[in-house]
C-alpha cells in the first residue's frame, strides 16, 4: 500500500517523502516490539494511592497490618515488647530523644498503629512509597529503617511497648 | 524519476529488514545463529537451573557458579585463607585450619561429592578432599560455610577421595602415596612390601553431618588414585582405581609404567562393618586434627585424636578383591544401576567395563588368578563386561545421563565422547579445548543423574580467553547433551584449577538457605546482643572490645585508654536481621584481615598497635546511604600511661 500511493506521487518531494517513510518505519518497529502500557498502569495505580493517604492518622502505610483497633494496655505484652525494643531497636532509636531514627515516645498521637506496624515489619517497601517514610527517610539523611525481620506477633508486642512510654 | 523510484524501493527493503531483524532478533530461537547464546542465557534477575559447585584445585577452595549461564556466585573458602572473609584469619575460623602439623592456610581441593540418600542427591552438604596435607571438609548447602574438617592419619595424597556411599553412611578417602605406616624413619628403597595404603572410611552423623574416622583398610602399597562407591546391586562395595602396582619409588613415570595391567580393588565395606562390630580390627596409636565450626557460637574448635581403628584385609578374606584393569587407571567410575565399573585406562586407548554382576559370581566360584599380598586377583576374563574400543587417547573419568549413556574425557586427544552402556559403541565425539580432565553432569555419579549438561573442566586454555601474561586462566566448558548429539555452548573461567564438580538442580538448594543467624541464639562468649551490652574490658595487657554493629555505626565509635603493647580484640557483633545486611570492619595497622560479618554473628581479630596516636577504623562492605560515616576512632597512648579506658558512641 504504502508504495503504491508512493508511485502516485510523481511531482513530490522525494527526499522529504523519504524522510517520513523512515519516521513512519521507525515508529512502527517501536511500537510492534516495544513493552505493553501495563507496567504503566500499575505505577500510576500506586500514585494515586500514594496521594489519597495525606492524613497521617489516616494513613496505615503499606504492609500486612490491614486494620487494627486497639484495647486497653496489656502490661505484660508491653513488658514483652520493651524486651524485643531493647535488643532490636535501641540502635537506631532511644525513648528519650531522636537518635539515628525518631524516638517512638507518643508515637500514636502521630501515626496510626497499622502504620507503625507496616513500618517495623516492611520497612523497604515503606520507605520506598509510603509519603511519611519516604519524608522521614530524607531527614535521616538516608539512613534506612532496618529490617530486623520480626513475626507479626513481636510487632504488636512492641507496638504496645509503645503505648506505655 | 526511474532511477528514484529504484532508490526508493532499495531504502524501503534496507528499512524493512532492519525492522525485521530488529524483531526477529527478541524472538526465542529466532535467525542469526542466536539459539546457542539463548541457551545459556539467563536473564537479569533470574536465576539458573543448576548450580555447580567446582573444585577450585590449587586455590583451595570451592566455587559456586549457575549453569547453564556460568556466572560465579561464591567462593567457598574451605582449605584455604581468604582474606576477603576473614575465613582462617579471624579468631573464630583459625582452628579449622589446624592440623597434627600445626595451622596450614593452604591446601589443594580436588573432588566434591554432594551428600545422598537412596543415591539420590539430597542438598545437605558437600564434601571435598585437601590432598596435600590429608583432609575432608564438610561444606553446609544451607549456609555455603566450611563447618568441618577432619584429618587423615596415615595418609599422603588423599586423591581417590572423598566419595560418599548412597546414604552418606560414609565419606570414603584414600590415600594416592603409600608410606611407612606407622610412620618411621627407614630407607626409601624398603618401599616395597613396607609402605602402605590406608583407605579411610568416615561415618557421617545423618542429624548433624558431624564426621568420624570409623576406621581404616590398609592396602599394600600402590598408588590409589580415583574411587566412586556401588549403588543400586552394588551398594555396600567401593571402587579404587591403582596404579604403580609395580611398588616403584623413583622415576614413577616410567618405572610406574611397566605392567600391562593395574587393579581396581572392590572393597566389600559392609564385610569391614561386621569385622568392626566383631571386634577384628586392631587399634593404632595416632594423630589426626578434627576440627568443627559450631554456627551457635560462630566458632571453631579443633581436638586432636589419638588412635585409629585398622583392619588388615589380607587376614579377612572377603573384604577386597583385585579386579585387573588395563593400564594405570584413573578413573573410577560406576554406573547409576550400580552394575557397570569403568576403568579408564590412562595409558590405554579403550576403556574396560567391569560387571558387578561377573564380579560376584567370579568370587562365588574362587575364580581367582593368584593373589598380592593375600588379597585375590580376579581373572580380567571372568568379570569385563566390555570394552570400548579406540574411543579417544588417554581416558580419564566417565559420568552418566540415566538415559544409557555415558561420557568419558579423553586427556591427549582432548574431547568428550558419548557411549552406551551395554553395546560399547561410541556415538558421538566433541572436541574440548584444551587436555580435558573431570567432567561432570548434575548428579551424573548417583542413581538420578540431571543429564541435560555436561561440563568439562579443561588443563590448558591457551588461545581462548584474552591473554594475562604468562599465568592463563583455567576454564570450563558447557555441553547441551539434551540430544543425540553433544552441542558446545559456553566457556567460561573458573577460579584455581578444576578437577572434579559436583552439580545440583537449584531447587533441591534455593529452600534451604540460611538468610540471618538469630541474635537470640548466639552463644559468642564476647556477643553483644545490643548496644546496652558493648563495652571494653582489660585484663592486664589484653583489652576486650564488645562492639556492635548496624546501619550505619559501630558502639562504641570512640575508644580511649589503649596503650601501646596492649593486644586489642575485637568481638564484633553485626546487630542487622535483614537479609544480605553483612557489615565489615578493619583497623589501620592491624596484621590481619578484615572482618566480614553476616547479620547476627559475631567475628573477632586481633590488633596490637604498635604507635601512640588516634587511629581509625572503619566498615568495609557498603552497606547504607551512611557507609562512608560508618568509622570510628581508637585512642593510643605510650606504655605505662594513665589515660583510663573510655568507650562512648555519640558521647554518651
Amino acid at each position: 500500500m504504502i508504495r503504491k500511493s508512493l508511485i502516485d506521487m510523481k511531482t513530490s518531494n522525494i527526499k522529504h517523502v523519504f524522510r517520513s517513510l523512515l519516521l513512519l518505519a521507525i515508529t512502527l518497529s517501536v511500537v510492534a516490539c516495544g513493552p505493553s502500557a501495563e507496567e504503566k498502569e500499575k505505577r500510576d495505580k500506586i500514585k494515586e494511592q500514594i496521594a489519597a493517604s495525606k492524613d497521617p492518622m489516616q494513613n496505615k502505610g503499606i504492609g500486612p497490618v490491614k486494620s487494627l483497633t486497639l484495647g486497653p494496655i496489656d502490661e505484660a505484652m508491653a513488658e514483652e515488647g520493651r524486651e524485643l525494643f531493647e535488643s532490636l531497636c535501641t540502635a537506631c532509636h532511644k525513648t528519650d530523644k531522636k537518635f539515628i531514627g525518631p524516638s517512638p515516645k507518643d508515637i500514636l498521637d502521630r501515626r496510626s498503629p497499622e502504620w507503625v506496624m507496616n513500618m517495623i515489619l516492611n520497612p523497604q517497601e515503606m520507605v520506598e512509597k509510603d509519603p511519611i517514610a519516604k519524608q522521614l527517610l530524607i531527614e535521616a539523611n538516608g539512613a534506612p529503617m532496618a529490617n530486623q525481620s520480626l513475626t507479626e506477633e513481636q510487632a504488636r508486642k512492641i507496638l504496645e511497648y509503645f503505648r506505655t512510654l | 524519476m526511474k532511477r528514484n523510484f529504484k532508490y526508493i524501493t532499495g531504502v524501503l527493503l534496507v528499512i524493512s529488514l532492519i525492522a525485521f531483524v530488529r524483531c526477529q532478533s527478541s524472538n526465542q530461537g529466532g535467525a542469526l545463529g542466536g539459539d546457542v547464546a539463548q541457551k545459556v542465557y539467563v536473564a537479569p534477575g533470574e536465576h539458573d537451573e543448576f548450580y555447580a559447585l567446582v573444585s577450585g584445585g590449587f586455590s583451595g577452595q570451592l566455587a559456586v557458579y549457575g549453569l547453564p549461564s556460568g556466572r560465579l556466585f561464591r567462593v567457598v573458602p574451605v582449605f584455604s585463607v581468604d582474606a576477603e572473609k576473614a575465613y582462617g584469619f579471624n579468631e573464630e575460623t583459625k582452628p579449622m585450619l589446624n592440623t597434627s602439623h600445626g595451622f596450614i592456610p593452604w591446601d589443594d581441593a580436588h573432588h566434591p561429592d554432594i551428600s545422598q540418600t537412596n543415591g539420590e542427591l539430597d542438598g545437605r552438604w558437600v564434601f571435598i578432599n585437601g590432598n596435600n596435607t590429608p583432609r575432608i571438609a564438610r561444606i553446609s548447602l544451607s549456609t555455603f560455610e566450611t563447618e568441618e574438617i577432619i584429618e587423615l592419619p596415615n595418609s599422603a595424597g588423599n586423591h581417590s577421595s572423598s566419595f560418599v556411599t548412597e546414604n552418606t553412611e560414609y565419606v570414603v578417602a584414600g590415600t594416592r602415596f603409600s608410606v611407612p605406616v606407622p610412620q618411621q624413619d627407614i630407607s626409601i628403597e624398603e618401599y616395597k612390601g613396607k609402605f602402605k595404603g590406608a583407605m579411610s572410611f568416615i561415618k557421617v552423623d545423618q542429624e548433624t553431618g558431624h564426621m568420624d574416622l570409623s576406621f581404616q583398610i590398609m592396602m599394600p602399597g600402590f598408588n590409589y588414585d580415583l574411587a566412586h562407591p556401588g549403588r543400586g546391586k552394588s551398594h555396600g562395595w567401593m571402587f579404587f582405581s591403582t596404579y604403580n602396582t609395580e611398588e616403584a619409588n623413583s622415576l614413577l613415570e616410567v618405572n610406574a609404567s611397566q605392567n600391562d595391567k593395574d587393579f581396581i580393588a572392590a572393597i566389600n565395606w559392609k564385610k569391614a562393618e561386621e569385622l568392626i562390630a566383631a571386634g577384628e580390627f586392631t587399634t593404632m596409636p595416632s594423630e589426626y586434627a578434627h576440627n568443627i565450626y559450631d554456627e551457635s557460637t560462630h566458632t571453631a574448635t579443633s581436638t586432636i585424636k589419638k588412635e585409629v581403628r585398622v583392619i588388615d584385609p589380607s587376614k579377612h578374606p572377603g573384604l577386597v578383591y583385585f579386579l585387573p584393569t588395563p593400564k594405570s587407571p584413573h578413573g573410577c567410575d560406576v554406573d547409576p544401576t550400580g552394575e557397570y565399573i569403568i576403568g579408564s585406562g590412562k595409558l590405554a586407548a579403550a576403556l574396560t567395563a567391569h560387571s558387578f554382576t561377573n564380579m560376584l559370581d567370579a568370587i562365588k566360584n574362587e575364580k581367582f588368578d593368584g593373589e598380592a599380598y593375600g588379597i585375590p586377583i580376579l581373572n580380567y576374563d571372568d568379570i569385563v563386561a566390555g570394552v570400548v574400543q579406540q574411543a579417544g587417547l588417554g581416558p580419564l573419568h566417565t559420568e552418566f545421563d540415566g538415559k544409557g549413556n555415558a561420557y568419558t574425557t579423553f586427556f591427549i586427544s582432548s574431547e568428550v565422547v558419548k557411549w552406551k552402556l551395554g553395546t560399547w559403541e561410541v556415538l558421538d565425539r566433541q572436541p574440548t579445548y584444551y587436555s580435558v580432565g573431570h567432567l561432570m553432569i548434575p548428579g551424573g555419579n548417583s542413581r538420578k543423574p540431571f543429564g541435560k549438561y555436561v561440563l568439562a573442566m579443561n588443563k590448558i586454555t591457551k588461545d581462548r580467553y584474552l591473554p594475562t601474561g604468562p599465568e592463563l586462566t583455567q576454564s570450563a566448558q558447557l555441553y547441551d547433551i539434551s540430544g543425540e548429539k553433544m552441542e558446545l555452548l559456553l566457556d567460561f573461567p573458573t577460579v584455581g584449577e578444576p578437577h572434579y564438580a559436583a552439580g545440583i538442580p537449584a531447587d533441591l538448594i534455593k529452600p534451604r538457605q540460611t538468610k540471618i543467624y538469630k541474635l537470640e541464639d548466639n552463644q559468642h562468649p564476647f556477643v553483644a546482643r545490643s548496644e546496652k551490652e558493648t563495652k571494653v574490658v582489660r585484663e592486664g595487657n589484653e583489652v576486650h572490645i564488645y562492639m556492635t554493629t548496624i546501619r550505619s555505626h559501630f558502639a562504641p565509635d570512640n575508644i580511649e585508654g589503649i596503650k601501646v603493647g596492649d593486644k586489642v580484640y575485637f568481638h564484633v557483633t553485626n546487630l542487622e536481621q535483614d537479609y544480605d545486611v553483612p557489615h565489615g570492619i578493619s583497623m589501620i595497622g592491624a596484621q590481619t584481615s578484615e572482618l566480614l560479618i553476616m547479620p547476627g554473628q559475631t567475628e573477632t581479630f586481633i590488633w596490637e598497635p604498635k604507635k601512640v596516636g588516634v587511629w581509625p577504623f572503619y566498615c568495609t562492605d557498603f552497606c547504607s546511604a551512611l557507609h562512608q560515616e560508618m568509622q570510628g576512632y581508637v585512642r593510643v597512648s605510650p606504655k605505662g600511661s594513665n589515660v583510663p579506658l573510655k568507650w562512648t558512641l555519640d558521647g554518651e
